[in-house]
């Protein structure tokens, strides 16, 4: 059942999460590393929780120049000269967990 | 596309609440490795596991980067060893054992199941030395795990090999004195068991399991143990149902790991174990799930009925989540491994007694439990047959985990580290069973086998 999911929507989507302090200049950084890699941004949602900036994106990885490891990597550098928390997953972690 | 409280949930659970994909295990067939030799036997399964596992704990550390998600454990069971070695020329199978432990050396896993036999109904020359072997194989070797089926519902209990049993326990604490007992850590008496079980030290593969498998056990009571809360003073079918939802996303992400795993190595996907596992990690214990729903300490009167509705509601919420669920899905109780469970031992709250009653109704049975070192072999067994009796009777898996502590006395603690943890010892009683488990011969087994 499962298998089948996965063979007819092969997915290079990754979600980006970004959790910390808000501040200026996190989404134009973010974005600016997704741009630079080549990985075309399909959505942003962002809110401030609790006094917390946090924003989740989702992006397609299909031409991008770094595999999911190596862009983890350049965001947690970012992540950490913001001062914020940058996550990258694979959306699968997401979609089986709440969507049927 | 998702709403950001979605995604922060899945975030959230990871992060804060402990959720994570407690065990990948591969199932290995060794029924092909048999050969009169015992050398070239073992050199055989050596080869086997070394090349069919050689990229499991790489796989898994992939699928941790690329999910985001935790996988605590990667590890191998195998075919029971007393069918194995049977046919071999050994009269002692520590050979064996040893084979398996440098195979899981050399591919990196941290334990590996299978130095097992099943003798529910009686045994054979190669079960006898298989058990024989254990306390030898287990106290020279480092991540071999044995387990022995001595009751089914269908055949009733070997009385022999319980008594066995006991006696083994007992030689396996004096060969690890040194270790507070470490040797019992990694030794199960099984009612009923599951040939598909990712866990250790339960895991084996089954004989009517195929070639190579991918099982997955998943965990996260500390996921559950925050939904809970937020129901504070809802009634119990609100209760039930929260903690079902909870089941039910937990239960996915080990469906998503266990497939994608199984594609990446090649392999068939086997089965999701839902449970409820706890670490010695705070915020990481289903007593703390117990308590969350009410309970002042875990042990108190209520657990037992606390304890059931969360281990059908976890059941009710993985069988909807994947077609696949096996093992031994439900709640896990090991006291050394739970940090509530400790604590609720450590102040009385929970007994001998009162955990035995617990086994009614959860996934295993008396797991991790330490005991004083004085204890004979006969109430070691006498405890093993209680705890069968329940799983014969009610058509569930029941198990036996004990370590009667080398030296310690009630109020000691005895210490294993990492996973393992560490657990205060509880009393037993001191009156002797000695003349009911040397009758010899077997329980019965009991009307509602006779299902056909």
């Amino acid at each position: 059942m499962l298998d089948k999911i996965i063979a007819e929507q092969p997915s290079n989507r990754i979600i980006v999460t970004v959790i910390g302090q808000d501040r200026v200049g996190i989404i134009a950084s973010v974005s600016g590393v997704l741009a630079q890699n080549n990985v075309n941004i399909l959505d942003i949602s962002q809110t401030i929780l609790q006094g917390f900036f946090a924003m989740v994106l989702v992006a397609d990885m299909e031409k991008s120049t770094v595999d999911l490891g190596g862009l983890k990597e350049k965001l947690n550098q970012l992540g950490q000269g913001l001062g914020v928390k940058i996550d990258a997953q694979h959306e699968d972690a997401f979609r089986y967990m709440h969507r049927i | 596309m998702y709403t950001l409280n979605e995604v922060l949930e899945t975030i959230r659970m990871v992060q804060e609440e402990n959720l994570d994909i407690r065990t990948i295990t591969m199932g290995i067939s060794l029924r092909d490795c048999t050969d009169s030799n015992y050398q070239k036997s073992c050199q055989k399964i050596y080869d086997k596991i070394t090349s069919l596992a050689k990229d499991l704990v790489k796989t898994g550390e992939e699928i941790e980067r690329e999910y985001g998600i935790p996988i605590i454990n990667k590890r191998i069971s195998v075919t029971p060893i007393s069918l194995v070695a049977e046919s071999s020329n050994a009269d002692d199978y520590t050979p064996f054992a040893e084979a398996m432990d440098r195979a899981a050396k050399e591919v990196g896993v941290n334990f590996i199941g299978g130095f097992s036999a099943l003798v529910q109904k009686g045994l054979t020359k190669g079960d006898r030395i298989l058990i024989d072997s254990i306390p030898v194989a287990l106290s020279t070797t480092e991540r071999v795990c044995s387990s022995v089926n001595v009751a089914s519902t269908h055949s009733g209990i070997n009385m022999d090999a319980v008594y066995r049993m006991g006696q083994i326990v007992k030689e396996c604490a004096q060969r690890t004195a040194d270790k507070d007992g470490l040797a019992c850590a990694k030794l199960v008496v099984f009612c009923n068991v599951p040939e598909d079980n990712p866990f250790m030290a339960g895991a084996f593969h089954g004989i009517g399991e195929p070639e190579c498998v991918i099982n997955v056990g998943v965990s996260g009571p500390g996921v559950v143990k925050n939904a809970v809360e937020k129901v504070n003073g809802s009634d119990f079918g609100t209760l039930a149902e929260t903690v079902k939802k909870t089941a039910f996303k937990i239960t996915r992400m080990g469906e998503l790991v266990g497939r994608a795993a199984a594609k990446k190595l090649g392999v068939p996907f086997g089965i999701v174990d839902l449970s409820l596992a706890p670490t010695p990690a705070v915020g990481d214990s289903v007593a703390e799930v117990l308590e969350a729903m009410g309970l002042e300490r875990c042990g108190t009167h209520g657990t037992t009925a606390a304890l059931a509705l969360l281990n059908d509601a976890v059941k009710k919420g993985g069988a909807m989540a994947s077609s696949y669920v096996g093992g031994l899905s439900g709640a896990f109780i090991p006291l050394s491994e739970d940090a509530g469970m400790i604590r609720a031992a450590e102040c009385g709250a929970l007994t001998l007694e009162k955990l035995e009653a617990m086994t009614c109704v959860c996934s295993v049975g008396l797991d991790m439990i330490a005991i004083p070192g004085d204890t004979p072999a006969e109430t070691i067994a006498a405890i093993i047959a209680d705890e069968m009796a329940i799983g014969m009777i009610n058509s569930k898996t029941t198990a036996v985990r004990i370590i009667p502590a080398p030296g310690k006395k009630v109020g000691d603690r005895v210490e294993f580290g990492g996973l393992l943890g560490y657990a205060p010892v509880i009393p037993v009683k001191e009156f002797s069973a000695r003349a009911f488990v040397s009758r010899g011969g077997r329980i019965p087994a009991p009307i509602n086998s006779l299902k056909n």
